[in-house]
């Protein structure tokens, strides 16, 4: 699928910049994308390592585990083929709240983690497993009390309630998000026929 | 609001620290081995994100989405739908930062308030990047085969956008 998509994105855009004369653009795009990589991904790392620090804290300190279990009841239903008091609902769980206070930094060394020990429950490593796509959906779905971002753009153009946008943006969010969750399991049943 | 969030992050970082020392475990050489697994993490990152890149790249720069906005266009005024906010709507799954000039614009023009700026707004905070999410998570653990992902990701995105258009308005 990734495969399909990658193909797509490359050929559709280089015909339509070489049936239009624009061959320079592709160049300079062609050039410019490791560096715009690189850029990005040393913006990551410091902060990802930062993040994974403090979060092996949390985890050799049990600290992972007590806040996991607040929210586990609903995880351990969204997640049945997760064993109960598997170190992923820690991670899971601590991926979801920092993307809920708007944290995106910390939420991605989370979803790392999380996907990881996904990975070790999983019996082909080369496919993604069930619980690994319902917790992608979850985390495609952006839900977010404070999208610090928008907010503060809105601040800087003097908004008359800068905040007032989260209201929406969380009603919205959590109704794609258990419109994803259903599509899930339809789409889930299905495959595995 | 932003207030509290900029205390999330420092309390985190407190309450997790007392909790490892009140717990008597070595908090500085726990933080160390956490930290480390960053540059493994990141190198296994680094290439799936290459390869996205440069995909969407040439893809966003090769000036087919305006034929396709062109396209569209007739059918959104039909059904009363600000055509201001179509570009935002497509780009969300491809590209965060994209969503962020767009929403520069669209607040310089019609000011942060206006209908059109708060559902653009509205549909770039109720969504995530879900082609790099997906790209970046599954390439990270090497994951070849994803299945439905792709479909039920960008099935949601499209549900999203939708919702909003019936539900934004009802705020004014």
């Amino acid at each position: 699928m990734i495969n399909k998509l990658w193909v797509g994105l490359i050929v559709i855009g280089s015909l339509c910049l070489l049936l239009t004369g624009k061959a320079d653009v592709l160049n300079a795009q062609i050039l410019s994308s490791g560096k715009a990589t690189l850029e990005l991904v040393m913006q990551i790392f410091p902060l990802m390592s930062l993040w994974l620090g403090i979060m092996n804290i949390a985890r050799e300190s049990g600290l992972l585990f007590k806040v996991s279990k607040f929210i586990s009841p609903l995880l351990h239903k969204i997640f049945p083929e997760i064993p109960k008091n598997h170190e992923a609902f820690g991670f899971i769980s601590s991926n979801i709240l920092s993307n809920m206070f708007g944290l995106g930094n910390a939420a991605t060394p989370f979803g790392l983690k999380a996907m990881e020990s996904l990975q070790k429950l999983n019996n082909n490593k080369e496919d993604a497993s069930r619980s690994m796509i319902t917790f992608l959906i979850i985390n495609t779905c952006g839900l977010c009390v404070i999208p610090t971002t928008i907010i503060s753009l809105r601040m800087l153009y003097d908004s008359k309630d800068a905040s007032f946008i989260a209201v929406p943006c969380l009603i919205i969010s959590f109704i794609s998000l258990i419109f994803g969750l259903i599509l899930d399991r339809i789409f889930s049943r299905r495959y595995h026929k | 609001m932003t207030t509290i969030s900029s205390m999330f992050i420092p309390i985190i970082v407190l309450v997790v620290i007392s909790y490892g020392v009140f717990r008597k475990i070595n908090v500085y050489d726990s933080f160390i081995n956490g930290a480390k697994e960053g540059l493994p993490m990141t190198i296994s990152m680094f290439f799936s994100l290459l390869a996205m890149i440069f995909g969407v790249n040439i893809f966003l720069n090769s000036g087919i989405i305006d034929y396709f906005f062109d396209f569209l266009k007739p059918i959104l005024v039909l059904l009363h739908i600000p055509v201001e906010v179509l570009p935002i709507a497509i780009m969300r799954p491809f590209s965060g930062s994209f969503g962020l000039a767009l929403l520069n614009d669209l607040y310089k023009v019609y000011g942060p308030d206006s209908l059109i700026s708060v559902l653009a707004s509205v549909i770039q905070g109720s969504s995530d990047t879900t082609i790099y999410i997906i790209t970046l998570y599954f390439g990270t653990i090497g994951i070849k085969k994803i299945k439905y992902a792709l479909w039920v990701g960008l099935l949601t995105d499209l549900f999203m956008v939708i919702v909003a258009l019936v539900i934004v308005p009802l705020f004014f």
